[in-house]
């Protein structure tokens, strides 16, 4: 094969390739609705709808952790970020990966052997359950709302380069269309279906980015110091290798970085759409084997990201990117155009959508779990709803869910996406992880430490991030005009994730209550035995 | 789970404090914390270092070491090296240390080896 390289990119070539992008992703969509309706058919107890029946193998699992893990922030999002700010968009790559070291030693395993269908399981577990349980429910939707919005308007943004429409109905109609198949393939697939999705996506986007970075890595004769060389001599700056373009400027950015490191580290072992794929697997091993398949896996992933987006910035150049609708997320499209032309643009973006539509159907489904499971047959029926209302409940709760997703994505569009992910992953590190590292490992922990931790840790960071410049008082604000922004950090991490830490410990130590000790001996026991933990449904 | 309906399984009458009690248990405990603790304390630490040497000690970062490849991005890649490196570590570690011991208790809870009082029930086996 020859590399025929275009001398530059022509952004309005890119609209000719609409209808070929668009018959790619029908053809996904087509292949996966199949696929999901086939898995749908042993869907009876609520063990199936929200677990899989606990029937995936490890690497499977992995994978579709995988899947659910690499979403379009990090695809298109990572590869822009390196192809414009160089090292320090290649940082999000290690923040994110050295993160699941925390799932794989600290959660993972423990957190199979203790729960059933949700984070709230292990939480509640040895603790006063209705509390416990709201708190952890609360935080969950709150976690998946955020995350989920970040999602569909990213897909609303991304629409603009890959389909080429850049009004705001055509927009609109295309983040309707996603939810509307995201709410199918849930409503039909439950989990089991969810997963088979995820690791089709997984698949695909792993291998588009291995030939894209077999195809750059070529070019420059497998030599990196080349690649680097080339990256340096179009963008003209030396500086795209070393650190501190984007995060370097002031004390306050080199400060804010350190924020987002700490909230990326420990945000990931707590995010529920991750935890909740623990439940697929049979047992606790299986569920340390997906952790070591999705380290390898995304860890590969993200070293393919690291050649893309330099390649990105000495093949296409910043400019170009930063030009072209969509901005820094068209990096790896135009890198997609510029070595394989329309079709290899086709299936990337095709794989772009799919991820969308993916990570998308993973939240909801883990959004749907906790309420049906947490808030509605725990709290509001008492215990005395059986399986199959609650299952019942849940696919109501998808059909809400995708309709504020779908409404939520079309106010959001256009607006500054990455802080909804970056605070997802904060309110999640500071909610959630103080709790489950205590609750699993710190014997004298309480109700009144779980209370105050979780609800302390996700005011904090909402209400920081609310004072913050991303939402006033900056050129780039949500609301330009105000300026209320008296925190002067975007990311909120720093200060909320000790600080919920502390009020569990605070809680604990200052409660009067005792909790009961033979919960805690059976939570411990279970959590390293896997005595009693929840079997895979047979068929 | 915990106040929900018992999940109808052999762990139901187990006494877990029992169990907890054990020295088997306590080895296993023991052993599974001697690991983790240690080891996620050195990987954030190391983490952190060098999210600190990026972000304050970009001159001794931006240094080249070969052609155009630098120290910031070594180190950056060595991130990589060393999770992979832990995953691996621990995953044998498990196999060989944790698995044998957790089956073992696992065998005999699930074999009634206790019962309520905590006394020895000989004989059932699974």
């Amino acid at each position: 094969m020859t590399l025929m390289i275009p001398a530059a990119v022509d952004v309005a070539d890119l609209k000719e390739t609409t209808l070929l992008n668009m018959g790619i992703f029908g053809l996904f969509v087509a292949v996966t609705m199949i696929i999901v309706i086939k898995a749908s058919r042993n869907n009876k107890t609520a063990a199936d709808y929200y677990a899989a029946g606990r029937s995936f193998t490890g690497p499977q699992n992995g994978t579709a952790i995988a899947g659910d893990y690499l979403s379009a922030a990090s695809f298109l999002g990572i590869t822009g970020a390196i192809a414009i700010n160089g090292y320090d968009g290649f940082m999000y790559s290690i923040g994110f990966l050295v993160a699941w070291l925390v799932a794989l030693l600290l959660v993972a395993e423990l957190l199979r052997n203790t729960g059933k269908f949700t984070m709230a399981d292990v939480l509640s577990f040895r603790l006063k359950q209705r509390p416990v349980r709201i708190a952890a429910a609360i935080s969950t939707l709150a976690v998946c709302f955020f995350y989920l919005l970040a999602q569909m308007a990213g897909a609303g943004s991304l629409i603009s380069l890959l389909l080429g429409i850049s009004d705001w109905g055509g927009q609109a109609l295309v983040i309707i269309v996603v939810g509307a198949l995201m709410i199918m393939y849930v409503l039909i697939g439950g989990m089991k279906g969810t997963t088979w999705v995820q690791i089709i996506k997984a698949m695909l986007l792993i291998a588009g980015a291995a030939v894209m970075t077999f195809w750059v890595l070529a070019i420059y004769g497998f030599n990196l110091s080349d690649l680097l060389g080339g990256a340096v001599e179009t963008s003209g700056n030396p500086n795209v290798l070393n650190p501190g373009l984007q995060y370097g400027k002031t004390e306050t950015s080199k400060l804010d970085f350190m924020s987002l490191g700490l909230a990326l580290v420990l945000g990931t072992a707590a995010l529920p759409h991750v935890l909740m794929r623990f439940y697929t697997v049979p047992t606790a091993k299986e569920a340390r084997k997906s952790v070591v398949w999705s380290i390898w896996l995304i860890g590969l992933f993200y070293l393919f990201t690291l050649v893309l987006g330099y390649g990105a910035a000495a093949l296409v150049g910043a400019d170009t990117i930063k030009a072209a609708p969509g901005g820094v997320n068209s990096a790896a499209p135009l890198l997609a155009f510029h070595l394989g032309g329309p079709l290899l643009l086709g299936f990337i973006s095709a794989v772009a959508f799919a991820t969308i539509l993916a990570v998308v159907a993973g939240l909801t489904i883990t959004a749907a779990a906790s309420f049906a499971h947490d808030i509605y047959a725990s709290v509001i029926a008492k215990g005395k709803a059986d399986a199959d209302t609650e299952v019942k409940v849940a696919r109501r709760t998808v059909v809400v869910i995708g309709l504020l997703a779908i409404a939520g994505g079309i106010f959001a569009n256009g607006q500054n996406v990455a802080f909804l992910v970056a605070l997802a992953f904060a309110v999640a590190a500071s909610a959630n992880l103080p709790t489950i590292v205590y609750s699993l490992f710190w014997r004298k922990f309480t109700t009144q430490g779980a209370i105050w931790s979780m609800y302390g840790g996700l005011g904090s960071a909402i209400i920081l991030i609310a004072l913050s410049p991303v939402v006033s008082g900056a050129k780039t604000s949500m609301i330009p005009g105000a300026n209320f922004a008296i925190f002067p950090l975007s990311n909120p991490g720093i200060v909320s994730i000790p600080l919920a830490f502390f009020l569990g410990w605070l809680g604990s130590v200052l409660d009067k209550k005792l909790e009961d000790t033979t919960k805690q001996a059976e939570m411990e026991v279970r959590s390293l035995t896997g005595v009693g933990a929840e079997k895979a449904v047979d068929h | 789970m915990g106040n929900d309906a018992p999940t109808p399984d052999a762990a139901a009458s187990v006494d877990f404090k029992q169990v907890q009690s054990t020295k088997q248990f306590q080895e296993l405990r023991k052993r599974h914390r001697s690991f983790v603790f240690p080891m996620a304390v050195a990987f954030l630490l190391w983490y952190f270092a060098y999210v600190l040497l990026a972000d304050y000690a970009v001159g001794f970062m931006s240094t080249k070491v070969w052609g155009n490849i630098n120290i910031g991005l070594i180190l950056g890649l060595l991130q990589f090296v060393s999770t992979f490196a832990i995953t691996g570590w621990y995953v044998s570690y498990s196999n060989r240390r944790l698995d044998p011991i957790a089956a073992e208790i696992r065998h005999e809870i699930e074999g009634h080896e206790f019962d309520k009082e905590g006394n020895k029930i000989s004989g059932v086996t699974k």
